[in-house]
């Protein structure tokens, strides 16, 4: 067994593939436990596992832990959980990650209470840093930071696991960014037994149906992003956006406000409970531009705002800003992109 | 057969209307500031509780709610649309929990309650956003879990079927009673206030809300069972004090910060024909598009 108080991502497998959040927290991972001087770990838990750390070790893991069982596979909660609780009472992390996905917004906090371990959920920052208890006056030195946008979006809170560990996070897809360290890195692989992990009472939910699609929406990688909010109004008007995409070869994005008015749906939503991309053109068609969007989208190299409020919030991160009805404006646009290009 | 269901609901800010006083100083939510409205997906779990009672008669459906006594609003209007009672669990030093004190302490007053065939939730509160309760809830008492649930599609031989929405798609579940399943909100609408039930429980109140009342309301009150809502508070459920509340918290918040964003220096446009021309000519001849 490797050695303790280690950082540990927890990695998403599918397909014969690492997830891609799992793969930016490694990243992440690799650069905080740096700072700590600790190892990065990774844990696999899944079937046909072989071969996996290969994708795992570019990203800079020290560690490959893999648990493979043909009943580990697909993902159900309180197997993969038990697997957590009790490796992690026995290599006792200081810094548990997981992507905030369906599974690791499922598991996490099953793990953290299990563990009495605290757990941040949705982080859009990870930092490393020195804490004093305002009461106690007790100093705690390289916390991790878990910084998230909370409340409505008005704020970012800080939040720290002083005394309880592993400190947990989840973070969402494309918040992080994904970067190989060293396409030769190799470490240590670390199989598990299922049976010493998972008691077979663990098995208790039985999976009669699953109904996969690959996702057919690819806005994280879109070069260029139409995206629209409360403010386009209507599912038609919607189509606008769809029509000024297909001419710029852009994908349509939606503001949480959108996707909840029922205009698009949910796989398209921009920010914090969406994905986070990083365009190299976002037009942000009749979004205010709420905290939470503005975490998802803010570091777009240039960001056009058309809308009806010149003192929309966004307008003060926008590039340029269009005053105007989207009815008017995307057609224009349209027009002389049709016009100029060749 | 009749089942016991437990619904799970929170009063919350409405996070679409967050003014200036919205946070105290220690970084913990000023409620009091904000209007309070049933968290949007703990409904959707109700009309799923609603159907199993529809479909199991007899069945009785409980709505256990933490926060400060008014939250005794929500079990009114949950008791509006169907739900036959429910419990404020409210005390002082339950206040400034995070989401593990949170989910000891429901777990704590659904151990007390006792008999419960299924406990429902929304996946998730607005005012966090967090998804951790359900889940934390269903592990505090060793309870198997079902998130993201979409549609109950029903209860046989003591086993829940349930469709789940995920990220790409659907899956569905079988999972053995109790158990605890949490609603996403693209699960069905929660059915409207019941007219009859709305002229019947309109004075249903709480202990800490009846004392509040005139004495010949409290006596209407006394005389009539049914609008006598339960309150309970730390005693009531046994909660060890190192676990509820602030001290029960792991996660602390350092600090919290007011938003501010760099201003660039934006191009302001008119939308007319010209200036919109303009930008895309700009756009072109930079290689941003085309």
């Amino acid at each position: 067994m490797s050695d303790k108080h280690n950082l540990i991502v927890y990695c998403e497998f599918d397909e014969g593939k690492v997830a891609e959040v799992s793969l930016e927290l490694l990243t992440k991972g690799r650069a905080l436990a740096d700072r700590l001087g600790i190892k990065l770990e990774a844990l696999v838990i899944g079937h046909n596992l072989d071969g996996v750390e290969d994708q795992i070790f570019p990203y800079g893991a020290d560690t490959v832990y893999k648990v493979d069982d043909a009943r580990l596979y697909p993902y159900t909660s309180n197997p993969h959980a038990a697997v957590l609780i009790n490796l992690f009472k026995e290599i006792e992390p200081q810094i548990a990650l997981m992507g905030a996905t369906c599974i690791g917004r499922d598991l996490g906090p099953r793990v953290s209470s299990a563990l009495h371990s605290g757990l941040t959920a949705d982080c859009t920052s990870l930092e490393i840093g020195d804490h004093t208890d305002a009461k106690t006056k007790t100093e705690y030195k390289d916390l991790l930071y878990q910084i998230r946008p909370a409340f409505g979006g008005n704020i970012v809170a800080t939040i720290v696991n002083p005394e309880c560990r592993p400190q947990m996070a989840t973070v969402r897809e494309g918040v992080m960014k994904k970067e190989i360290l060293d396409a030769n890195h190799k470490g240590e692989v670390i199989n598990l037994d299922a049976h010493k992990y998972v008691a077979p009472e663990d098995f208790v939910v039985e999976i009669i149906d699953r109904q996969i699609a690959k996702s057919k929406v690819n806005i994280k990688g879109a070069p260029i992003i139409v995206a629209g909010g409360y403010g386009v109004g209507s599912k038609e008007n919607f189509q606008l956006l769809f029509d000024l995409a297909s001419t710029l070869g852009a994908e349509v994005g939606a503001s949480r406000a959108a996707v909840d008015a029922g205009f698009i749906e949910h796989e398209r939503q921009i920010g914090q409970t969406g994905v986070t991309v990083r365009p190299k053109l976002y037009i942000a068609c009749g979004i205010s531009g709420q905290i939470q969007h503005i975490a998802g989208m803010q570091e777009s190299s240039i960001i056009i705002s058309i809308n009806n409020d010149p003192n929309a919030p966004i307008n003060a991160i926008a590039d340029y800003v269009i005053t105007g009805n989207i009815e008017e404006v995307v057609p224009k646009l349209i027009k002389y992109y049709k016009k100029n290009s060749k | 057969m009749s089942l016991n269901i437990i619904v799970l609901a929170k009063q919350v800010p409405d996070t679409r209307n967050v003014g200036k006083d919205a946070m105290k100083a220690d970084g913990t939510i000023n409620r009091a500031a904000l209007p309070a409205i049933f968290n949007p997906e703990d409904l959707n779990a109700l009309e799923q509780a609603l159907r199993l009672k529809d479909a199991h008669p007899g069945s009785t459906i409980t709505v256990l709610t933490m926060g400060l006594p008014k939250a005794a609003e929500v079990i009114r209007e949950a008791i509006f649309r169907g739900a036959d009672g429910g419990i404020v669990l409210t005390d002082r030093p339950l206040g400034g929990a995070d989401t593990l004190a949170t989910s000891y302490s429901l777990a704590q007053a659904i151990r007390k309650f006792g008999n419960y065939d299924i406990i429902l939730g929304g996946r998730q509160a607005i005012d966090g956003d967090t998804a951790q309760v359900g889940p934390q809830i269903a592990e505090k008492l060793g309870l198997p879990q079902v998130t993201y649930a979409e549609e109950i599609l029903g209860i046989e031989d003591g086993k829940v079927t349930v469709k789940r929405r995920l990220e790409h798609g659907l899956e569905t579940v079988k999972a053995p009673l109790p158990c605890v399943v949490t609603v996403n909100g693209s699960a069905a609408d929660c059915r409207p206030r019941n007219v009859k039930r709305l002229m019947k429980y309109k004075y249903a109140v709480s202990p800490s809300e009846k004392a509040a009342l005139s004495e010949e309301q409290q006596k209407f009150v006394d005389e009539r069972p049914y609008l006598q809502l339960r309150e309970w508070g730390c005693a009531d459920i046994d909660a060890d004090p190192q676990q509820i509340g602030f001290p029960g918290s792991p996660t602390k918040v350092k600090t919290v910060e007011n938003v501010v964003f760099t201003a660039k220096e934006a191009r302001r446009l008119e939308n007319n024909d010209e200036q919109i021309e303009e930008l895309i000519k700009e756009l072109i001849t930079n290689h941003t598009i085309g």
